[in-house]
């Protein structure tokens, strides 16, 4: 029987809930194992879920610096959609959403997925061309996309500034309706359990010093609880790829770290019920279930490690918010944070093995990783376990930039504040 | 995050434009090195700490600079002109050839 299920809540709550274990152990490191990740994370932690599960490989560790969840996984706005344009990444997203939709199932843990659709906004009558263009691109693909005409959107988003004499008047958008959100904070502990019951060390608290070596080969890691060896070395810390990076001696990568930040306003009664993104600018929005509007906007554009960001955006974002929703003027910001991101040069991740032998490297995601949790474990752990990419990771290797094979959605080019 | 410009004296970020990591050399225009150019174009020192970088001051003076700021405190430890050591080709154009 699950672990959380009807009858177990009931059962708890009888014998006044004595008899939960914790979600995840808190074990000291072995000497070695068969694969260590770098990175507590959501990745890292869907990479061991799906090393235990689908590879049966559980002689794992999952070395976190911070505590479990500290990091992006529970910074991000928390939304979930595969409306790409080229069809790599249509493929990796579309199948990240197929798990997304049993995924509460699978981890037997609530993950609150809510797929109450995606919205992008078009403000001219070519950017609604760009939206048809990308809607067919996904319905060739199997992907739901739908165009909206302004009275359906009018119909689901009532708060939206729709007149003629709105600073940038709404012509139409395109709607993925299997889009949503997620409860970031639940997928990373429904992983941990997962991944922990299936025998994986989980040791937070524990950073990654330095590499050891054997000759060129990665052969373990020093931390600061001590050395452990291990056969596979995975790297999965999204913005501190480059630090982590530097300890193995590789100081250039096709990644900038960049922050990001994100904000939430005092509760509100329901108010928009599915995830809307602005057209003219980079703002995106959705309600959360305790009702705070939860939002963002661009990166900062230069590079930072600094989990914090700059007023300039924080004006920005706000005036686009505003554009769209006169209405929220008066409402009051409750908190807002900020994560690093690891952009890459096409904006688009990285899943492979190498660059060095004996280690495996998962990064950049920019400012999309969330959505892409489970498939990026999930083609992680393939990768892992037969030192060969699965078809829907193949093309994000490290080497298409000096191969000629970027997969550049945006078409922004080798920019990362851009994409 | 204010940006003392040499010319301009301490402005606002939002008058200027990031153009990222400025270790990097560009190869002379008709070089065929394709490593040099893939180096150029996809590969970007990113440390957590000093970043030399370079900036124009793009709301105001136009000029490009080159900075050493902290990735961490956003700290500037010196600005100065890119001109002349931006790179091969501005320093081909310097010396008068072009």
């Amino acid at each position: 029987m699950a672990e959380y299920s009807a009858f177990s809540l009931l059962t708890n709550a009888l014998k006044g809930n004595q008899d939960w274990k914790p979600a995840w152990r808190k074990p000291d490191p072995k000497a070695s194992y068969d694969v260590i990740i770098i990175g507590g994370g959501g990745h890292g932690l869907s990479t061991a879920y799906y090393l235990a599960k689908e590879h049966g490989i559980t002689n794992v560790a999952v070395l976190e610096k911070g505590w479990l969840g500290s990091g992006n996984v529970g910074r991000n706005t928390t939304a979930v959609r595969s409306n790409y344009l080229l069809p790599s990444n249509t493929r990796f997203y579309e199948h990240s959403m197929k798990m997304w939709e049993n995924l509460s199932h699978d981890l037997n843990y609530n993950v609150m997925f809510s797929q109450r659709g995606c919205l992008n906004l078009a403000h001219t009558p070519a950017q609604f061309d760009d939206l048809a263009r990308r809607g067919n691109a996904m319905r060739h693909l199997g992907v739901d996309a739908e165009l909206m005409s302004t009275a359906e959107i009018k119909r689901l988003v009532p708060a939206l500034d729709m007149s003629a004499s709105a600073r940038f008047p709404i012509v139409g958008g395109l709607m993925q309706p299997r889009a949503g959100t997620a409860r970031h904070d639940a997928v990373a502990w429904g992983y941990a359990r997962g991944a922990d019951r299936r025998g994986v060390d989980i040791i937070e608290n524990c950073e990654v010093t330095g590499f050891l070596r054997d000759g060129d080969r990665i052969t373990g890691v020093q931390t600061t609880r001590g050395e452990i060896r291990g056969k596979k070395v995975a790297v999965a810390v999204a913005g501190s790829t480059g630090r982590v990076m530097q300890l193995a001696g590789v100081d250039r990568m096709p990644i900038e770290s960049h922050v990001l930040q994100a904000f939430v306003t005092e509760s509100l009664k329901p108010f928009i019920d599915t995830v809307l993104t602005f057209g003219m600018g980079h703002f995106y929005m959705s309600q959360s279930d305790k009702g705070g509007l939860v939002y963002g906007g661009d990166i900062d554009g230069y590079n930072s490690y600094a989990q914090r960001g700059n007023l300039p955006i924080v004006d920005e974002v706000m005036s686009e918010m505003l554009a769209l929703f006169p209405g929220l003027a008066r409402v009051r910001m409750l908190r807002s944070w900020g994560g690093v991101c690891d952009m890459s040069m096409d904006g688009s991740p990285i899943i492979t093995a190498g660059p060095l032998p004996g280690m495996y490297l998962n990064c950049g995601w920019c400012y999309g990783g969330f959505k892409a949790t489970p498939a990026s474990g999930w083609c992680f752990a393939y990768t892992i376990a037969k030192d060969e990419p699965h078809a829907f990771n193949a093309p994000f290797t490290l080497d298409r930039f000096y191969r000629g094979l970027v997969i550049d959605d945006k078409g922004q080019g080798a920019t990362p504040r851009l994409h | 995050m204010l940006i003392t410009c040499p010319y301009c004296g301490p402005r606002d970020v939002i008058e200027f434009t990031y153009q990222g990591d400025g270790n990097r050399e560009r190869p002379q225009p008709n070089s065929q090195d394709l490593d040099a150019w893939n180096a150029y174009v996809y590969d970007r020192l990113n440390p957590a700490g000093d970043h030399n970088e370079i900036w124009q001051h793009s709301g105001g003076c136009r000029t490009h600079l080159r900075m050493v700021r902290n990735t961490l405190t956003h700290e500037i430890s010196s600005t100065g002109f890119a001109r002349g050591d931006h790179n091969a080709a501005a320093r081909h154009k310097a010396g008068g050839k072009s």
